[in-house]
């Protein structure tokens, strides 16, 4: 060890070293970087504020046309804005494609993702693991376009193989397409879910004498419900927002059907059918998008809410 | 399956008379909830050259335990000195740790518990666990406490009531919980939610109940409510307890494990190892200069 310089033998005061910083350029520099921070954070307060504006605005535009009452609209159950003498703007038929689609999209992709994360969850070895989650991973980044095509070129012509009633846009097609695109979604919330389960919950059901399955069925599973409802809710309204999937593979007939194998208009294959230019801007047509978009708007935002509720209301806190 | 003997004189002699000889007792398998029939100064569990390693790391080194049936016997020593590491080993908790692996013998009752053939969902009806933090199940209390019989038995109603108030009332904790019986577990107490936790594992009907450092988590006047509890339990059950409180361990405890960096040092009556300890490491833990 090295002897101390002589110096330090007599302590300075602390204060005496060093020059001091300005206050005033401190107390200036903390606002001007608080001040960023909250008008980044209200930022996209500020654009979902904007959409809300602009869907009330139009849609209120649209239902002062003469041809057009709220009665109809969500009395009505024909669907007719473009063909024909008389124009129809009842709109139930888009809202049970939608919900169709949706239906099939969340029976097929509900029970395979929650067995699927249970099994990464609890099952999986980690080499296993660590080849299915990039998997999974991959799935959820495939841009839904290629969901579609892959629909209407492979899942189709598979389903007219079983049934001769599909015609070449049919709603079990792009159910199941969109159904394969919210899997990772259910399945990746899920099973974060299921891994947040302390370890010592499993533990204590094993050392009664539970096996495997029961530790997962009856301990984790009940114990990560409201993540796995959460992560239900979520997908679903993906699913009902899901654009391109239905536009491509669903068919454009706006009708009231549990069939599968019929041809369906979904709300949002509406509004892209308006708005890559089959109907005049101003006219009753093109308003009326922004209806069905102020009527999908309504009902994410409900599930979304249903959501945040079931994982506030229901979460078990562990520490 | 579990196999009942392994010498032929001692599938038809009693318990109480192989015990004289010296052979290990064997215990009929234990039906829910009824009272071991040994002898007190039986042999629970046997421990002969028993190691255990994770991965290439030797956690325990050639232990030589006899464990007696109906005592307390308290693990004692400084943290990572295996003792929780070998109680894990008694029901088999180890399995889940795929690196863990054991050699010698580990006897209870004269089975081999690390033979293949052991079915580790019996033996761990058999051998219960409490662990360090409480660990109740996001279920109703009722639902706690029934969780473990449900596993292994069909019940009807009324026996499920009857076998969840009597495992309540040998917890300690029926009186304070039978107006409540439907609300969560979690809305209990930490003390009240390991004698809860201690309530599910006797459920199941268990010979012995292994305690990994039960009180750490607790308030003081908690921990005694459990010390209390642990005395009263000792009449039925073969009890092994982890601790770092010397003070419980010899409050609780008639006999004493002392176990430093993997090996077992000394091992006796509670009073011996607090008095009058032979080996001088055991001297130094128990009146604190180490550890």
């Amino acid at each position: 060890m090295t002897t101390l310089p002589s110096t330090l033998h007599t302590p300075r005061d602390p204060a005496s070293l060093g020059r001091a910083k300005s206050t005033a350029v401190r107390v200036l520099r903390e606002r001007v970087i608080v001040g960023s921070l909250a008008i980044a954070a209200c930022f996209s307060i500020l654009v979902t504020g904007t959409i809300i504006v602009v869907l009330a605005r139009e849609t209120w535009g649209f239902f002062q046309f003469p041809d057009v009452s709220l009665g109809e609209f969500f009395g009505g159950t024909e669907w007719n804005p473009l063909l024909g003498a008389e124009k129809h703007f009842g709109i139930w038929p888009l809202v049970g494609g939608t919900l169709l689609i949706t239906a099939i999209a969340a029976s097929f992709a509900l029970p395979i993702g929650v067995v699927t994360a249970v099994y990464l969850s609890e099952y999986a070895s980690p080499r296993v693991r660590a080849t299915l989650k990039p998997a999974l991973e991959v799935l959820a980044g495939v841009p839904t376009v290629v969901y579609g095509f892959f629909a209407l070129t492979i899942i189709t012509p598979l389903l007219q193989k079983t049934n001769d009633g599909f015609g070449n846009y049919n709603a079990m097609s792009a159910g199941i397409a969109t159904g394969i695109m919210i899997l990772p979604i259910v399945c990746s919330l899920s099973e974060d879910s299921l891994r947040a389960v302390p370890r010592s919950l499993r533990d204590g059901a094993l050392a009664l004498g539970g096996t495997k399955f029961d530790v997962s069925v009856k301990v984790v599973v009940p114990a990560a419900l409201s993540g796995i409802v959460a992560a239900f809710l979520l997908a679903i309204t993906r699913a009902i927002g899901e654009t391109m999937i239905v536009a491509l593979a669903a068919g454009g007939i706006a009708q009231i059907t549990a069939d599968p194998r019929a041809e369906v208009q979904t709300m949002t294959a509406y509004m892209v059918q308006i708005f890559l230019g089959d109907a005049p801007a101003d006219g009753v047509e093109y308003k009326s998008s922004y209806a069905v978009a102020a009527m999908l708007f309504v009902m994410t935002f409900a599930l979304t809410m249903l959501g945040q509720f079931v994982l506030r209301r229901f979460r078990e806190e562990y520490d | 399956m579990p196999t009942e003997s392994t010498t032929p004189e001692n599938s038809s002699a009693t318990a109480a008379s192989t015990a004289q000889h010296g052979h290990h007792v064997v215990i009929p398998l234990a039906q829910p909830a009824s009272a071991p029939t040994s002898e007190p100064t039986g042999r629970a569990i046997t421990v002969r050259e028993f190691s255990s390693w994770y991965g290439s790391f030797q956690a325990l080194k050639s232990l030589d335990l006899t464990i007696p049936a109906q005592q307390v016997t308290a693990f004692i020593g400084p943290s990572g000195c295996g003792k929780s590491t070998f109680l894990r080993w008694i029901n088999r908790m180890n399995d889940t740790i795929p690196s863990a692996r054991a050699e010698g013998t580990l006897e209870l009752h004269g089975q081999d518990l690390l033979a293949k053939s052991v079915d580790v969902v019996d033996l761990r009806r058999r051998v219960g666990m409490v662990f360090q933090k409480p660990n109740p199940f996001p279920k109703s209390i009722y639902d706690n406490v029934a969780f473990g019989p449900r596993l292994h038995r069909v019940y009807t109603r009324g026996e499920l009531d009857e076998l969840v108030e009597q495992s309540l009332r040998s917890a300690s904790i029926w009186n304070e919980v039978k107006d409540r019986l439907h609300a969560s577990a979690l809305s209990l107490s930490g003390g009240q939610q390991q004698r809860l936790c201690i309530a599910r594992a006797i459920a199941v009907g268990p010979e012995v109940l292994l305690m990994d450092e039960p009180c750490s988590a607790l308030d003081p006047k908690s921990s005694l409510a459990i010390e209390e509890l642990i005395e009263k339990l000792a009449d039925r059950y073969t009890i092994v307890i982890v601790t770092h409180n010397m003070q419980q361990g010899a409050r609780v405890s008639d006999q004493t494990a002392f176990f430093f960096e993997g090996r077992l040092i000394e091992a006796g009556s509670t009073e011996t190892i607090f008095t009058t300890p032979k080996n001088k490491q055991t001297e130094d833990y128990v009146t604190g200069r180490f550890g």
